[in-house]
């Protein structure tokens, strides 16, 4: 029994007309067949029900309530205390929030840089169609899928601080006494940032690789004809064709940077010193270790905020230079 | 290589002795920098207990020790549990995105453009964002009043709406011909049977991408589980690989091997499905 058979013809008051643009209105049917095409008004939004409940439990309700918890003092068990804009005061008058914002930066711009050069260079190194380079391809592409929690108990363990550590007899090899990597805060940011890009770099290597194919091959040939280097074929026809491809890669880099959390989580919590502490893992010690979740809500609703920012600024510089 | 497809950098195409040594150097050392570590990872698994804090690509004999220190830690229990989550999720989410993506591509209704803002504003929420407020209601959803810290539900139902999938559910349905809808709506079927019967079994393809997305995403979760589980019978695999090096019992090569366990599904995955995984990734992105 289908869900519009039962009422042969809808209520005109239900909803708005029934005619739908594209649509040819066969007149074989008549009024059934009409009715029959729209379904009830309903329909629709019985199939997106359940994704609706669930977005609206798990992402709406939270955001409101973020924003509404930074503006309260929130005490379990006795009533949220408005406080106004002293969360947020807090936190921009924080040195430790300004540090842990000042890291996140680092880390995003560096990861993002890093990745993104990286990616460009192995694309375009490895760009072609022959199967040992599918091969080597996809065994790059491999720690991409690799699980954050794997990728950082790994790199901790090729991190260890003493001579016989994985890269520490790396080091040792070339004459470069052992680093302390995540263990001092000299080198630890480094460290964590070094371990993004060795994720992040094939990742975009693939995203540019298919950028890569809708430049036009002719435009290569002809380059050389006219007497182009390689590199001017590169800066002069291969860069500008990848130019939206970059911004995007750029997007979601950015905003993967700023919300970073489980690689510091696991590699340094923070540490040493708080050398690595980026705004999320405060915002998680904050909330969940000592209770101060209005605080906490205001850390995050900021974070929301830079993310939105960036978005918008990234998507007007794009639209302006296509125009 | 026979393809004389021209690149930029013609590092492919280049036949010269010099090109070729370089075109091997690259690979080798693509090959080192990216794989090297996994195989770190995978030789130290095999390898012997004794050895603490040496990761290293040269094997010392192989042995499945680590493996039967890691089991007798309780890797089995976190194993199930991680595939509970990401089976239970997975099912749950493509079920939710194969239905919203029915109703935003094949009808028109007033408000669609707003469902529409709305899928895309939740992938511009990042859940760590969400983490402390999310917390709170899963501790007590409301007006249900459920609580699900603790359970393995907790970690699968707010996994359950992925707006990536929905939309490209979404994008994929309305290439299906309206011909086919029509046929059958003069046949009498109703929308159940139109989707379930005409729509659905013509997204394949697209099954097969949101399949792979949703168990990468969800096999990766760290913050959610995190968030919801109170102790250790409910944590998965990734979650307790920290409970493990932790432990000062534990040896490096015995969190390796649950590393490996906690890799290789993800691994295989990508493995199999290499083509439509590659594909749906440059598509969404590029789309922006």
């Amino acid at each position: 029994m289908s869900l519009d058979q039962a009422e042969p013809a809808a209520p005109p008051a239900a909803g708005p007309s029934p005619r739908k643009p594209g649509r040819r209105d066969g007149g074989a049917t008549g009024l059934l067949g009409r009715s029959r095409r729209s379904g009830r008004w309903w329909t629709p939004w019985l199939f997106l029900a359940p994704a609706l409940i669930l977005f609206l439990y798990f992402k709406f309700i939270p955001m409101a309530n973020a924003l509404t918890m930074s503006f309260q003092e929130v005490q379990p068990y006795l009533g949220n205390k408005w406080v106004g804009t002293d969360n947020y005061a807090t936190v921009l008058q924080s040195h430790g929030f300004r540090e842990a914002a000042w890291h996140t930066v680092v880390l995003a711009a560096g990861q993002t840089a890093g990745s993104m050069a990286l990616g460009l260079a192995l694309a375009l190194l490895m760009e072609g169609q022959s199967r040992r380079l599918k091969i080597v391809r996809s065994a790059a592409f491999l720690p991409v899928v690799v699980p954050l929690a794997v990728v950082a108990e790994l790199w901790r363990i090729m991190y260890h601080p003493t001579g016989d550590g994985m890269l520490n007899s790396l080091l040792g090899m070339v004459g470069v006494g052992p680093s302390g990597f995540i263990n001092d805060p000299d080198t630890s940011m480094a460290s964590i940032m070094l371990t993004g890009i060795w994720r992040g770099a094939p990742y975009d290597m693939m995203i540019i690789l298919a950028g890569l194919t809708s430049v036009d091959r002719g435009l290569y040939e002809a380059a050389k004809v006219d007497g182009a280097s390689r590199w001017q074929r590169v800066w002069h026809v291969a860069v500008p064709g990848l130019r939206s491809v970059f911004s995007i890669l750029f997007i979601l880099a950015a905003i993967r940077g700023l919300r970073v959390f489980t690689e510091v989580f696991l590699l340094t919590n923070g540490g040493p010193d708080g050398s690595t502490e980026v705004v999320m893992t405060l915002i998680y010690k904050l909330g969940l270790e000592q209770n101060r979740l209005g605080v906490g809500a205001a850390g995050a609703v900021l974070l929301f905020v830079a993310t939105l920012i960036l978005t918008v600024v990234v998507q007007l510089l794009r639209r302006r230079e296509s125009k | 290589m026979s393809e004389h497809t021209e690149t930029a950098l013609g590092l492919t195409e280049s036949r010269s002795v010099g090109g070729r040594i370089l075109r091997n150097v690259v690979h080798l050392l693509v090959l080192i920098v990216f794989a090297g570590p996994l195989l770190a990872l995978l030789v130290s698994a095999f390898g012997h207990v004794k050895d603490p804090t040496q990761l290293s690509v040269i094997p010392s004999g192989v042995t499945l020790d680590n493996f039967r220190i890691a089991f007798d830690q309780g890797v089995l229990t976190y194993l199930l549990n991680s595939f509970f989550v990401v089976g239970g999720g997975l099912l749950l989410q493509v079920a939710v995105s194969v239905l919203a993506g029915y109703a935003l591509a094949r009808k028109v209704f007033p408000g669609m453009t707003l469902v529409l803002v709305a899928v895309l504003a939740t992938l511009m929420l990042p859940e760590e964002i969400l983490a402390l407020p999310l917390s709170l209601i899963l501790s007590d959803l409301p007006v249900v009043h459920f609580n699900l810290i603790g359970t393995l539900a907790g970690m699968i139902v707010p996994l359950g709406a992925w707006g990536f999938s929905i939309l490209v559910m979404t994008e994929f349905m309305k290439d299906v011909p309206r011909e086919l809808e029509e046929a059958a709506r003069i046949d009498g079927a109703g929308d159940l049977r139109i989707f379930a019967q005409i729509i659905l079994p013509m997204c394949k393809p697209a099954l097969g991408v949101i399949g792979v997305f949703g168990f990468t995403m969800i096999w990766d979760q760290y913050l959610l589980p995190l968030l919801v589980s109170t102790d250790s019978s409910s944590y998965t695999l990734p979650l307790a690989l920290r409970t493990l090096r932790i432990d000062p019992s534990v040896t490096p090569g015995v969190v390796m091997a649950a590393s490996l366990l906690a890799l290789l599904p993800s691994v295989i995955v990508f493995l199999f499905f290499q083509r439509s995984f590659v594909s749906g990734l440059s598509s969404g992105a590029l789309k922006g």
